[in-house]
């Protein structure tokens, strides 16, 4: 105890306010047990690198990925006749789905790296996984470029535009109507009075709240870039486009050629397309938003690696569409992916490698004798008694033991380092050297836990998920909120279970690289059975759907006089 | 070795002659059970959902004691009358007649019997 208090008096001679001297000098320049290792921060690098080296695993339609709300219906013939011409694919068809901000590989390679000749044009289409191997270092620059610049796509930045020119056109379509009239034959037209006045203030708002409602249903952020068209998207631009063809149409016979001279009767007309716009926004609303709101399925999602399983309920959905659904849902609620987690301990499995070895006496034959020997190595194992499930279990036995007593050293440890600070009261006279921001704090007390911190997240294999400064960030964030030690269980619960994805470091979200699988064409609806798989590159997220039961719910009516009770009877009488 | 035993049911006919007390004839024995009771509080039931009456209690000396009525006796006819499907107070005003001074009932009783002790050879 007199080490820790000595770290912690070191830590107050520093001059602060100045410039902190890093904290890794400062450990080091104190004896004793406050030295901690950086937990893990070079093994973290290399990893990011591991991942990198593997990410270029693409399909068919993968570039066409990546889109904002409007229109695909440029899209959708493009991808038609794409379709046409390549039809041997019809059983499984894998595109990738991506997280904004980061068009693919292949498209950004062109620009950035010399080695790949086969990049020429930005339709290419590659199937299967690609051989190139890009450095680290050309890796780091092009996520930078991808992560700083902004979209440079030409068919992203084609569908936007056409969807907000459509947008405009509809909208300014009424006012066109309403004053051409008065600039091409404003003598001939008759007068009109309050009529008119009041169908102009109607449009007016009708068409302030039309442009309100298209802004919070379409211009939204992309929280996903599909593979495919958004069905219903490309069906209602297909609707309003249609809409206003047909209304200029009849403007342009009508009111135009024959110079009408019924004002009221033009403005009415005017009126009547921001009606029927207005329902088509409805349409609209109903189709995007409400639809889906009422569950029809449950999708169950598990994973491959471990087994982790969650339900959820959704409503009518595209496989696409209910494939972003369970991403988002998957980054808070499964526990973060730990593959040092899944392996047996390497005492069980060695024993498992030492099996038979089968010798073959005189010449060597075809194949039958591979299959016969392989066979006989088998069934000799099978017969043989194993007893690798006892190591097993005394392993496992010992590891929970180990975990409890490191658990209980790191519980206390921090417990008694948040003793060590007490929130600034207004009547305690200190003077300004000795106040600390929370920073300051954390880095102060961080010095007595370091050690038994760093030995059982080493213990429970969760060391490269938490990085000193992310460890020192959140004692400083737990010391901010509250500084009482009933903080140390809100400061703890961080590091002994471990929690979604999502709260993890942005490194280890990983969130770029989900494929999603299927049988069927992903912007089919659900139904009963489907199954697709989310794939990633250590694991799988296999999700199966089931229609939720079809309920009858029959009615009994009960008089609440009918509840009547009577005695349990045991008389005995003596006769 | 192992022993079994056998469980079987007879019938018996008991006569009682009431002995007078009083104003009161009485016979020397408790009934339990009717159809209007709770036949799982039945102690001598081998069916707990048998609901007829039996006898839960013998005077020692009592009439019935000395016409050989056994306590855990399922009475199933009173001088003909059948008492397998009646209420307790039913049975009980069957069994209590004022005119009678002579009851016969049909009884049916469980026995165990030890089997022949067998060994098994291992």
């Amino acid at each position: 105890k007199i080490e820790t208090l000595k770290v912690t008096v070191d830590f107050l001679k520093v001059p602060l306010g100045l410039k902190k001297p890093p904290l890794k000098e400062a450990l080091a320049a104190v004896p004793g047990p406050g030295r901690s290792k950086p937990l893990g921060l070079e093994r973290h690098k290399s990893r990011r690198s591991d991942n990198m080296d593997n990410e270029s695993q693409y399909s068919g339609y993968s570039y066409k990925s990546g889109h904002s709300r409007s229109s695909r219906k440029h899209r959708d013939r493009r991808d038609r006749h794409r379709s046409k011409s390549r039809d041997g694919s019809r059983g499984d068809k894998s595109v990738t789905i991506q997280a904004p901000g980061e068009p693919l590989l292949d498209n950004e390679s062109t620009r950035g790296d010399e080695r790949d000749d086969n990049w020429g044009e930005t339709t290419t289409v590659v199937t299967g996984t690609s051989e190139h191997s890009i450095s680290h270092d050309d890796i780091t620059r092009i996520t930078k470029d991808m992560e700083d610049s902004a979209h440079l796509d030409c068919s992203r930045h084609l569908g936007v535009a056409l969807g907000v020119a459509l947008a405009l056109l509809a909208f300014l379509t009424p006012l066109a109507f309403m004053l051409l009239p008065q600039l091409l034959w404003r003598e001939e037209l008759e007068p009109c009075g309050t009529p008119c006045e009041g169908l102009f203030i109607s449009v007016a708002f009708k068409l302030l709240i039309l442009l309100l409602g298209g802004w919070a249903l379409f211009f939204r952020r992309p929280k996903a870039f599909f593979p495919r068209v958004f069905v219903f998207r490309a069906l209602l631009m297909v609707l309003v486009f249609l809409l206003v063809v047909s209304y200029w149409l009849f403007y342009g016979v009508r009111i135009l050629d024959s110079r009408d001279r019924n004002y009221q009767g033009v403005v009415q007309y005017a009126v009547s397309l921001v009606d029927a716009l207005l329902f088509v926004h409805y349409l609209a609303v109903v189709l995007l938003e409400l639809r889906q709101l009422q569950p029809q399925f449950t999708l169950k999602a598990v994973r491959s690696a471990d087994g982790a399983s969650r339900f959820y309920n959704v409503g009518h959905l595209s496989i696409q569409r209910a494939a972003v659904w369970i991403l988002e849902n998957y980054y808070h609620d499964f526990p973060v992916y730990n593959p040092a987690l899944l392996n047996l301990p390497k005492s069980v499995l060695s024993k498992k490698m030492s099996g038979f070895k089968v010798y073959s006496l005189g010449e060597e034959n075809s194949t039958n004798n591979s299959t016969g020997q392989s066979r006989a190595v088998i069934a000799a194992a099978a017969r043989r008694r194993d007893n690798s499930h006892n190591e097993y279990y005394y392993e496992e036995a010992e590891h929970e033991r180990r975990v409890r007593k490191r658990r209980a050293r790191l519980v206390v440890a921090v417990e008694e380092a948040f003793t060590h600070i007490k929130r600034l009261q207004e009547e305690d006279q200190k003077n300004p050297r000795e106040i600390m921001d929370p920073r300051e704090a954390a880095q102060a007390i961080f010095a007595s836990m370091a050690r038994a911190m760093q030995k059982y997240l080493r213990t429970t294999k969760q060391q490269p998920y938490h990085t000193m400064e992310s460890i020192l960030q959140h004692l400083e964030f737990c010391i901010t909120h509250d500084m009482t030690p009933k903080v140390r269980g809100a400061f703890l619960e961080r590091y002994l279970t471990a929690g979604p994805t999502i709260q993890y470091h942005k490194d280890r979200w990983l969130a770029k690289q989900w494929t999603l699988v299927s049988e069927e064409p992903v912007t089919n609806g659900l139904k009963d059975g489907v199954v697709f798989v989310l794939k990633r590159q250590d694991f799988s997220l296999v999700v199966s759907t089931k229609k939720i039961p079809f309920f009858k719910l029959s009615e009994e009516f009960v008089d609440p006089k009918s509840h009547k009770f009577i005695m349990r009877l045991q008389s005995e009488t003596s006769v | 070795s192992s022993q079994y035993f056998l469980s079987f049911s007879t019938q018996q006919r008991i006569e009682i002659h009431k002995l007078r007390q009083g104003d009161n004839l009485i016979l020397g024995f408790s009934i339990g059970g009717g159809i209007d009771q709770d036949p799982t509080q039945n102690p001598f039931s081998e069916d707990k959902t048998d609901k007829g009456i039996y006898v839960t209690r013998v005077t020692e000396g009592g009439p019935a004691e000395v016409a050989g009525l056994q306590i855990g006796d399922k009475i199933m006819q009173v001088n003909g009358w059948d008492m397998t499907m009646v209420t307790h107070d039913q049975a009980r005003k069957r069994l209590t007649k004022r005119n009678e001074e002579v009851v016969r009932l049909l009884v049916t009783r469980q026995s165990l019997q030890k089997a022949v002790q067998q060994s098994m050879m291992s």
